[in-house]
C-alpha cells in the first residue's frame, strides 16, 4: 500500500456489519454516497448525494474493518463496496480495498457500471470479485429506469471479461419493466459469453419506499408489484440454460 | 453383563458395575474421570442420525395431544390439592406404559402438578387457585399452624429497607416465596454407582464429622442425615416402577434410566426456578456405545431411547402462580442440558449422543425444552458445528454458550444452571439471586433515593440532583453511592432468603448428589444495563434536561444532541457498560455472604425485562415510563444501528471476570440476512459464533425467523403450536407468552439486511 492512499478521504453513508448477502460469508459492507443513476426502485435514495454523508479518512475505516476481521475471515467473506455508486470515489475504494486485502480480506465491488472507466486498473487489482448491476438490457428500458445509457456498463462488463475479474450479474426484476423474457434471454446469452461466475436475480420490492417519501420525492413505483415466485423461477431458468449458475 | 467387582483396599464400599476403563474413580466418586477414560469422542456428521420409531412417533402424538389439552385449559391440565409431593408420595404414573422405554412421572398422572408447599404455602395455594383448584384444608392447617415454610422463616426476618426495596421494584424475582432452583444435582452418579454405593460413601463421610461438633458440623451433619433418607426413598421410587437401582446401571437403557430417576426424585421434590439436568449426553454415550459394539441395541433403539428420555424431560412441569408467569413466562422449567465442548486435554466431548439430544428436535420437532446448550469451542468439530448452525436455522432451540471462555474458570465437566450460569456438576452450587434493577438505582441517584413512581423514601435520603441540565459527574458520584446501597440491600436479602431456604426447604436428593463439600456462590445479578449505560452516554455526550413533577421529582427528560449508544462498538459508550459491571461487582464482594459463598453476578433477565420496565419510570437515554428494558445484556431495541457485528462486538466486552453468573445475548436474524443458500447460512452462522465467542462473548441465544411469521402466530396461534423461539437464557413456545411479551420479542432487533 502507498503510503499516501491511507490519507484519502471518501463520502461514506454508513456501514453496516455482518451483512451476508453482498457477495460470499460475512462482510462489512460500505455504503459510499453519490450516485449518478436514479433507479425508480432505488433502495437507497439517501446515498444519492454525497454532500449527505459524513468525510471519512481510510485509515480510520480500515481500522474499523479490523475491529470484525475474525468474523469475515472465518466465513470466507470480506468488505463489500455499495452505495450509491463507489465507483464515483475510486480513489478511496482503491486505498481501502488495498488495505483490506492486507489485511488478508476478500473484496467485492457492487456496481452499476455506468462509471466503468473511473475503475484504474490498481483498483481492479486490489478487487477480488465485482457485482454488476445491468439494470436492464434494452438501451431504452434502461434510460426510462434509470436516467442513464447502458453502453458504458456494457463497456466494464466486457473489460472485466478480458482480465478475467470474477463477476457475478445482479438483476433486478421489476413486473413491467425487466420482465421482457426475450430481453432476459439476450442478457443471458451476454452473461454466459462473457463467463459471468454467478447470477443474481433479486426480485423487486417495496422496502425503500418510505426512504423516499422521507426524503420527499416522487416514488414512482407506488403500484408495482413484487414479482410472483413463478415469474422469479421461469427467469432464473433462463440464466440456468445458458450454463449460468444463479441463487 | 457381569459385574465386574474393583479392589477396594480401604473402604467398605465397591464398585461393581460394568467393566469400564480406570481404577480411581471405582474407588472414590468422580464421574469426569470415568468420562475422560470412557468417552467416544466423534468427528463425524449427522449422517447416521435415525429417524423416530413407531413407538415414539405414537407416544409423542399421546403427549401432543395431552399438551394441546393443557394448553387449552388455560395452561395447567390438573393439579394436586391433597398430597406433599415427595419422592415417593405418589403411585408410578404412566402415559402409555407399553410404549415408554424411559419411565417415570413426577406424579400419579402425565401433566398433573404437584403440590409442593414447603417454599411457601401462600404461593403454593395462589398457584392453585389462579387454575381453579383449591389446597386441602388438612393441608392448609399443617402448613399455617404446625410446618413453618422457606417463606415464613425469610419474612420473619426481613429488614424494613429490603421490604421497601422489594416493594418498588429495585430488586426483584427473589426466591423468597419459590424454591429457589439453580442446583444440579449429579443425576449420573446413579447410573454409574448405584444407589448403594452413594449411601456408603455419605455415611462415612458423616462420620468423619464426629470429633468435632459445632453449628458447622451439625448442619451438616443433619443435611447428611437428610440425603441419605433421600437415596433410601430414590430407590423406593425406582422400585415402584420395577427396578432395582440400588446397584450400577449395566446396559445403555438403565443408564439413562438411573439418571432420569436421579433427576425425578428432584423434580417431585422441588419446584425450583430452574431445574437443569446437567451435561449426561456424552457420559450416556459411553454406555451407548458399549451395547451398539456388543450388538445389544441398533442406532435406531438409540436414538429411540432418547427421544423418550427427551420426552420425559419436556413434560415436567411446576404449579406457578400468575405473577411468577409475568417475570418467566411460557413456563418454563430450565431443564438445561449442555451439550459439547472440549476436555482440558484438548479433544473434544461432542459423541454421537452429543448429536441424538439435537436430533430428538428433529425427530420429535422443536421444542423449548429441554433447554439444549451448546458449549461451543473454536476448537469443535467442524462437521458438528454445521450441524448446530442447521438445527438452529431450522428450530431456533438451541442456545450457546463459551466453552473456551469458561473452561479455564470451571474445568471441563460443568453444566449450566437455569440459562447462563455454569457450576462444576456435583461440586459446586449457587445461592440464585434473581437481579437487582441498574436503571431505577440510577433514578434513585438522581432523586435522592425516593421513587419516582411512588414517591417514597425507599433508598438511602442522599441530597437529590437539582441542577436543569444533568452533570456526568455529579450523576455517577451520586449513582455509585447508591449502588452502594442497593449492593448491601441485596446482599442481606439473599443472605436471609439462602438461610431460610437450607432450613425450611433444603435440597435433599440434588445434594445428596454433589460431594460432601462443595463450592457456593452467591448469585447475584443486574437488569438493566443498557438503559444505564446509555442514560449516562447520553448525560455524558448530549445535553439531558430534567422534567421535575409537583413532588420535586425527576420523572422525565428531554435529551438535546446526540449521544453514542451500546450496541454500535462504540467504546465512548461501551466503555460504561463494563465500568457498571465492574462497579458492582466490586461492591458485591465487599459484603459477607452466608456460608461463606463467592459473591458472582449476571446480566440476565430472563423475560423479566418486561416486568422491570414497567416498574421504571422515564430514564435519560430516552425511554419512557413502562417501556420494556432489554433483555438481558442485549443493546436496546433499535439502538444497535450497525450491524449484527457491532451490536455483539459491544456485549463482548463485558468482562465474564466480574460476571461468572454469566452475560446473556439474545440474537435474532432474519433467514435471509444469513446468506442467500442453505449452505450459505449454516457457513455463515459457524463464522459467526466463532466470532462472537472469540471476541470473548459468553452466551448466545440464536433465532432464526422473519418477524411476519411470529406476528401470524400471534394471530394464529393454532398454526404454531410448536414454534419455539430463544428468550434470554431460555426456549420457549411463542404461543405460550402472554401478549405484551410477544409484541416486546417482535419489537427488539432483527438484524437484516435492506
Amino acid at each position: 500500500m502507498h503510503s499516501m492512499s491511507v490519507n484519502v478521504e471518501g463520502y461514506v453513508h454508513s456501514v453496516e456489519t455482518g451483512g451476508a448477502v453482498d457477495g460470499p460469508g460475512l462482510r462489512f459492507v460500505v455504503f459510499l454516497s453519490g450516485c449518478h443513476l436514479r433507479c425508480l426502485y432505488c433502495h437507497n435514495p439517501d446515498t444519492w448525494h454525497m454532500k449527505d454523508a459524513k468525510k471519512t479518512g481510510v485509515a480510520h475505516l480500515l481500522n474499523e474493518v479490523l475491529l470484525y476481521a475474525h468474523y469475515l475471515k472465518r466465513t470466507g467473506g470480506g468488505v463489500t463496496c455499495t452505495g450509491g455508486e463507489p465507483l464515483a470515489q475510486p480513489d478511496f475504494v482503491t486505498a481501502f480495498f488495498q488495505g483490506c486485502k492486507a489485511m488478508g480480506l476478500h473484496t467485492a465491488l457492487d456496481t452499476n457500471g455506468f462509471l466503468g472507466d473511473h475503475a484504474t486498473d490498481a483498483l481492479l487489482d486490489a478487487t477480488d470479485l465485482v457485482l454488476l448491476d445491468i439494470k436492464a438490457w434494452d438501451p431504452g428500458v434502461y434510460k426510462s429506469l434509470t436516467g442513464a445509457e447502458l453502453t458504458p456498463t456494457l463497456r466494464f462488463a466486457e473489460r472485466l471479461a478480458e482480465i478475467g475479474k470474477p463477476t457475478w450479474l445482479r438483476y433486478v426484476l421489476v413486473p413491467g419493466w425487466t420482465d421482457n423474457l426475450e430481453h432476459v434471454t439476450e442478457l443471458a446469452a451476454y452473461a454466459a459469453k462473457l463467463k459471468m461466475e454467478k447470477v443474481e436475480v433479486l426480485p423487486f420490492h417495496k422496502m425503500g419506499e418510505p426512504k423516499w417519501e422521507a426524503l420527499k420525492l416522487p416514488y414512482q413505483l407506488k403500484d408495482t408489484q413484487p414479482p410472483a415466485p413463478e415469474l422469479i423461477a421461469h427467469v432464473k431458468e433462463i440464466f440456468v440454460s445458458h450454463g449460468l449458475k444463479t441463487v | 453383563m457381569d459385574r465386574v467387582a474393583a479392589q477396594v483396599s480401604d473402604k467398605d464400599v465397591k464398585y461393581i458395575g460394568p467393566a469400564f476403563a480406570g481404577t480411581s474413580w471405582k474407588h472414590e466418586i468422580n464421574v469426569r474421570e470415568f468420562i475422560q477414560l470412557n468417552v467416544h469422542p466423534y468427528t463425524g456428521d449427522e449422517a447416521f442420525l435415525a429417524p423416530p420409531t413407531e413407538r415414539t412417533l405414537s407416544l409423542w402424538k399421546e403427549v401432543r395431544k395431552l399438551m394441546d389439552e393443557e394448553h387449552a385449559k388455560g395452561g395447567t391440565l390438573d393439579m394436586d390439592t391433597d398430597i406433599v409431593s415427595t419422592i415417593v408420595s405418589h403411585a408410578p404414573g404412566y402415559i402409555d406404559k407399553p410404549l415408554e422405554q424411559i419411565v417415570g412421572l413426577q406424579t400419579d398422572k402425565p401433566f398433573k402438578r404437584a403440590l409442593m408447599p414447603f417454599g411457601g404455602i401462600k404461593v403454593a395455594e395462589h398457584a392453585c387457585e389462579a387454575y381453579g383448584y383449591k389446597v386441602s384444608p388438612e393441608i392448609h392447617q399443617a402448613f399455617t399452624h404446625y410446618r413453618k415454610t422457606h417463606n415464613d422463616g425469610v419474612f420473619d426476618v426481613y429488614t424494613k429497607a429490603i421490604r421497601d426495596a422489594r416493594k418498588s421494584g429495585i430488586i426483584t424475582g427473589l426466591p423468597d416465596g419459590y424454591g429457589r432452583g439453580r442446583i444440579i444435582g449429579d443425576y449420573r452418579r446413579v447410573a454409574l454407582y448405584g444407589v448403594d454405593y452413594l449411601v456408603q460413601e455419605r455415611k462415612e463421610q458423616g462420620a468423619a464429622l464426629e470429633p468435632v461438633i459445632n453449628e458447622d458440623t451439625i448442619r451438616l451433619r443433619e443435611e447428611i442425615s437428610e440425603q441419605i433418607r433421600a437415596l433410601g426413598q430414590l430407590k423406593e421410587m425406582a422400585a415402584s416402577y420395577g427396578y432395582d437401582i440400588s446397584k450400577p446401571a449395566m446396559n445403555a437403557k438403565e443408564a439413562i434410566q438411573w439418571t432420569y430417576f436421579g433427576y425425578l426424585a428432584a423434580v417431585k421434590e422441588q419446584n425450583g426456578a430452574a431445574m437443569s439436568i446437567g451435561r449426561v449426553s456424552s457420559f450416556l454415550d459411553i454406555y451407548i456405545e458399549r451395547d451398539l459394539k456388543s450388538g445389544l441395541i441398533t442406532e435406531t433403539e438409540a436414538q429411540e431411547l432418547i427421544d423418550h428420555l427427551v420426552m420425559k424431560l419436556r413434560m415436567v412441569r411446576f404449579a406457578r402462580t400468575p405473577e411468577y408467569n409475568e417475570l418467566f413466562s411460557g413456563d418454563p422449567t430450565w431443564v438445561t442440558e449442555v451439550l459439547g465442548g472440549m476436555s482440558l486435554d484438548g479433544r473434544t466431548l461432542v459423541t454421537k449422543t452429543t448429536f441424538r439430544f439435537l436430533h430428538t428436535l428433529t425427530n420429535l420437532g422443536p421444542a423449548p425444552e429441554p433447554n439444549l446448550t451448546v458449549l461451543w469451542s473454536v476448537n469443535l468439530p467442524p462437521a458438528f458445528k454445521k450441524y448446530c448452525a442447521h438445527m438452529s436455522i431450522t428450530t431456533s432451540a438451541i442456545q450457546y454458550e463459551n466453552d473456551d471462555l469458561m473452561r479455564p474458570y470451571w474445568g471441563d465437566d460443568y453444566g449450566i444452571a437455569c440459562c447462563v450460569s455454569a457450576m462444576r456438576i456435583g461440586k459446586q452450587m449457587q445461592f440464585f439471586g434473581a437481579r437487582a434493577n441498574l436503571a431505577k438505582t440510577l433514578l434513585y441517584a438522581i432523586n435522592g433515593g425516593r421513587d419516582e413512581i411512588s414517591g417514597k423514601q425507599v433508598g438511602p435520603a442522599l441530597a437529590p440532583i437539582t441542577s436543569d441540565v444533568l452533570n456526568y459527574d455529579e450523576v455517577l458520584a451520586r449513582l455509585d453511592q447508591m449502588m452502594d446501597y442497593l449492593a448491601s440491600t441485596y446482599m442481606d436479602a439473599l443472605n436471609i432468603i439462602h438461610y431460610m431456604h437450607d432450613k425450611y426447604c433444603y435440597e435433599r436428593i440434588e445434594m445428596a448428589l454433589h460431594d460432601r463439600d462443595i463450592l457456593r456462590t452467591m448469585a447475584c445479578g443486574i437488569a438493566g444495563l443498557s438503559i444505564a449505560c446509555d442514560s449516562l452516554s447520553a448525560i455524558k455526550y448530549a445535553k439531558v434536561h430534567v422534567k421535575r413533577d409537583e413532588r420535586g421529582l425527576a420523572v422525565g427528560f428531554d435529551i438535546e444532541g446526540e449521544y453514542p449508544a451500546y450496541g454500535n462498538n462504540d467504546d465512548r459508550v461501551d466503555s460504561i457498560a463494563v465500568d457498571l459491571v465492574e462497579r458492582f461487582m466490586r461492591k458485591l464482594k465487599t459484603r459477607k455472604t452466608y456460608r461463606n459463598a463467592v459473591p458472582t453476578q449476571s446480566v440476565l433477565t430472563i423475560t423479566s425485562n418486561v416486568v422491570y420496565g414497567k416498574k421504571t419510570g422515564d430514564t435519560p437515554d430516552g425511554r419512557k415510563a413502562g417501556e420494556p428494558f432489554a433483555p438481558g445484556a442485549n443493546p436496546m431495541h433499535g439502538r444497535d444501528k450497525k450491524g449484527a457485528l457491532a451490536s455483539l462486538s459491544s456485549v463482548a466486552k463485558l468482562p465474564y471476570q466480574h460476571s461468572q453468573d454469566g452475560i446473556s445475548n439474545t440474537f435474532s436474524i432474519i433467514p435471509g440476512a444469513l446468506g442467500k443458500t442453505n449452505h450459505g447460512r449454516k457457513d455463515n452462522l459457524v463464522g459467526l459464533l466463532d466470532g462472537y465467542f472469540m471476541s470473548g462473548g459468553h452466551h448466545l441465544n440464536v433465532n432464526v425467523f422473519d418477524r411476519e411469521m411470529l406476528m401470524d402466530a400471534m394471530d394464529h396461534p393454532e398454526k404454531y403450536p410448536q414454534l419455539t423461539i430463544r428468550v434470554s437464557g431460555y426456549a420457549v413456545n411463542f404461543i405460550k407468552l402472554t401478549r405484551e411479551q410477544q409484541l416486546d420479542v417482535i419489537h427488539r432487533t432483527f438484524h437484516q439486511c435492506v
